[in-house]
């Protein structure tokens, strides 16, 4: 006879609650989101409850970013919450971005309910119609008994293969029906993919073939880039490992700053259109090119008929998409870049031959020359502040610290990327691929959200801050003191550095008129506005931010008119990179340039 | 088109669910692929796929590619290209009008049975022929049915499957 207890259905939950207790079950410890009426019982079932932390943010952009902030410093996926209609298309910029730079992002839409669909209801929007392309899968649950099992498989798509941004819509009539609650197998939890079943493991003749040709090879180079990050930082481990023990140099792309230490010695820097001279010389003289995580975007190839022309190519990718995409590679190897490079140090030292070490010397020394260039100089001033100088004393300030750091996109950006020195991953949030202005901004909330106790500050410029700037209000409440190192040209700079070569210098519309009162502004939100004019004020302001409790914006006034050298100009080849005016090139004002984005 | 451009017929077996059919078209017409057929149908009810028969073309790296990016797509199960695999078959059905009568009406009729075209519906000033083959044949009998009153073509586009006892 069985007791009253098991007689009973198990109980049933609204499904509101079950994406909450799945959510919760998936480990998810916090939701960056937006209520409004299509998701009113989620946030209903999240306020009854103590395990999900909810982050209000100020715009729904603003809460993707937070969560690809919070995914790149963490290696988790990143989970947000918004509402229909506007709610979810204001999240497209954020899904665009996570996709662009293969960030794994959850993000949950409100849906009007299910015999709405298609009737122009109240901010009713066909999301899924909307994201398919800017998400990397996208699911509409039209049935409860769904419910649990999908968002399971939506967090298995996010972060496996190459990561990327997914979208779970969510009709009202759904999240407000009832059903027990199940925890059984499904993707994402034990049960394997039906079709999306990314190879991990490389193939054992490409690496065999790749040791070959490191052994051989006179001129080798290590290219690397935000794959080796998103294998997690065992890879970057592994490949610090492989890089050492074979002396090879290694370069990064922008979305790879941190995967090898920035301070070593075997490290030329970032590559590609404002990368060093070393960096993009090595890359056009190299002979084997080992590329890893990394796929051949415009920025760093330039011209791509005279990109890298006399090497060999391997590339490492795991998604096979990237790979003989925009350049043909001699060997391909598609899986994880972890234990691709694993794979590579364990054929290493089993052939035990090592390097052509005369031919590896030789190469050093070339390296070492362009080295010499010192590229990155620049004059600086006694009355004004440089960028490059403020960075610089930022990065004095904050070297060996707890310390992670974000941009927007623009000058500010490419600066960041040149003068800050990354040794470890995660540290260095980006946006690579799409240039979001705006991005750093939300995406530092989100850094400080995971690490409270740590250094965390968007290097900013004025234009991207004010598509943004909301979310200091976020900030405020959430008592995340995010720091923002405000390079104020009162312009949008890179716009201007472009007009300035390749459109006779017309600044249309990139000043920046009736720009407010940074300081004001951060009082107003309850935040600390900080200044510096002057160079020798910088020192100052640095140190009163990194102390300053809770939120802050420095505002450094720096040169309006300083253009980011070296660049490789678009369209151009590696070899015809300009130096810049302190290295007497000065760049040709052509209006050529004008067609390249 | 650049002159390396070849053609080629992929079969694509999908999960049979709502949007995979846009999210293969989208990608398209997102990278600026070509499609020049398409056509998509349930196969297996019970594993709940369809297959698509897409002929597409591009230079050897734009159908590698094109491959890739589709096999990626989370809700595909596998990208066959046939003719990269070995022989195949390739068939279009097609349903042609033609409005004829006397001698224009008999000579398509004569015609027709050349082609192997079977008459579906006729009227006294009227047939519609069915016939199924490569594209070019359908081709090739509709230009000799122009001048003899041919007023309506539907086609299907190309299905496709490989020889031989392997399956996709």
């Amino acid at each position: 006879m069985t007791s009253a207890a098991e007689d009973r259905p198990p109980a049933e939950l609204t499904g509101a609650e079950l994406v909450v207790r799945t959510l919760v079950d998936l480990g998810v410890e916090v939701v960056f989101g937006y209520p409004g009426g299509a998701v009113l019982p989620i946030y209903d079932a999240i306020f009854k409850q103590n395990e999900l932390r909810h982050i209000l943010v100020r715009h729904e952009q603003g809460a993707v970013h937070a969560a690809e902030g919070y995914a790149r410093s963490t290696g988790k996926v990143g989970t947000v919450l918004v509402t229909s209609g506007p709610g979810a298309t204001n999240s497209v910029t954020g899904l665009t971005d996570a996709l662009m730079d293969s960030i794994p992002v959850v993000c949950l839409t409100g849906q009007v309910p299910t015999h709405m669909i298609g009737n122009d209801a109240f901010q009713e929007a066909d999301t899924i119609g909307i994201t398919r392309p800017c998400t990397k899968h996208n699911y509409l649950i039209k049935d409860i008994d769904e419910l649990c099992s999908t968002i399971r498989e939506a967090f298995y798509i996010a972060a496996a293969g190459r990561p990327g941004p997914v979208v779970v819509d969510l009709p009202k009539d759904v999240v407000m029906a009832r059903a027990p609650y199940e925890n059984g197998a499904s993707p994402g939890n034990g049960l394997a993919h039906p079709s999306y079943r990314p190879r991990r493991e490389p193939d054992a003749d490409a690496v065999r073939r790749t040791v070959e040709l490191m052994a051989r090879a006179k001129r080798p180079l290590f290219y690397a880039g935000g794959g080796v990050i998103n294998s997690g930082p065992e890879a970057a481990a592994s490949l610090a490992a492989l890089v050492r023990r074979t002396g090879f140099p290694i370069t990064n792309t922008l979305m790879g700053l941190g995967c090898y230490p920035g301070n070593d010695p075997q490290f030329l820097g970032m590559l590609g259109m404002h990368g060093t001279y070393e960096a993009n010389m090595a890359m056009a003289e190299c002979d084997l090119m080992i590329a890893v995580g990394a796929r051949f975007d415009d920025r760093v190839t330039g011209r791509l008929a005279d990109f890298s022309r006399g090497s060999t190519k391997v590339q490492i990718d795991i998604d096979p998409s990237s790979i003989n995409k925009n350049v043909p590679v001699d060997v391909a190897m598609v899986g994880d870049a972890g234990l691709a490079l694993d794979a590579l140090a364990a054929g290493w030292e089993a052939r035990g031959a090592g390097s052509d070490a005369g031919a590896l010397a030789a190469w050093w020394k070339q390296l070492e020359a362009w080295r010499g260039r010192d590229c990155l100089r620049y004059r600086n001033s006694s009355t004004t502040i440089k960028p490059q100088y403020a960075l610089q004393r930022l990065h004095e300030a904050t070297k060996g610290r707890d310390v992670y750091f974000t941009t927007e996109v623009g000058q500010h950006q490419m600066w960041a990327a040149q003068f800050l020195k990354f040794d470890e991953p995660n540290r260095w949030m980006t946006s690579g691929g799409l240039g979001t202005m705006g991005y750093g901004f939300p995406a530092a909330m989100g850094v400080q959200v995971a690490h409270p106790d740590s250094l965390v500050i968007d290097i900013a410029g004025e234009a991207s801050l004010l598509m943004v700037i909301q979310e200091l209000s976020t900030m405020v409440q959430y008592r995340l003191p995010v720091k923002t190192f405000l390079l104020n040209n009162e312009y949008m700079g890179m716009v201007r550095q472009w007009q300035e070569f390749f459109h006779g210098g017309r600044y249309a519309e990139s000043y920046m008129d009736s720009l407010p009162d940074f300081v004001k502004l951060a009082e107003s939100f309850g935040a600390t506005g900080l200044r510096a004019q002057r160079p020798e004020e910088v020192d100052g302001v640095i140190e009163a931010m990194i102390e300053t409790p809770g939120p802050v914006i420095a505002d450094i006034l720096v040169d309006k008119e300083e253009n980011v050298y070296p660049m490789i100009p678009a369209g151009a080849a590696h070899y015809e990179m300009k130096l810049g005016p302190e290295h007497g090139d000065l760049e040709e004002r052509s209006e050529d340039g004008m067609v390249l984005v | 088109m650049d002159e390396t451009a070849e053609r080629r017929t992929l079969s694509v077996l999908v999960e049979n669910e709502p949007g995979v059919l846009a999210r293969v078209i989208g990608l398209f017409s997102g990278r600026g692929y070509n499609i020049e057929s398409l056509t998509v149908a349930e196969v297996e009810h019970d594993k709940r796929l369809s297959r698509i028969n897409l002929v597409t073309s591009g230079s050897p790296m734009v159908i590698e590619q094109i491959k890739a990016q589709l096999d990626r797509l989370v809700p595909i199960h596998k990208v066959s290209d046939l003719g990269h695999e070995g022989p195949y078959i390739e068939r279009e059905l097609a349903l042609i009008k033609v409005v004829a009568t006397g001698e224009k009406r008999v000579e398509s009729l004569r015609i027709a049975d050349i082609f192997r075209a079977h008459v579906v519906d006729s009227e006294i000033d009227s047939f519609v022929f069915e016939m199924t083959g490569k594209g070019g044949k359908i081709d090739a009998f509709i230009r000799l049915m122009t001048p003899l009153g041919l007023t309506e073509i539907s086609r299907t586009g190309v299905v496709a499957i490989a020889r031989g006892k392997e399956s996709i």
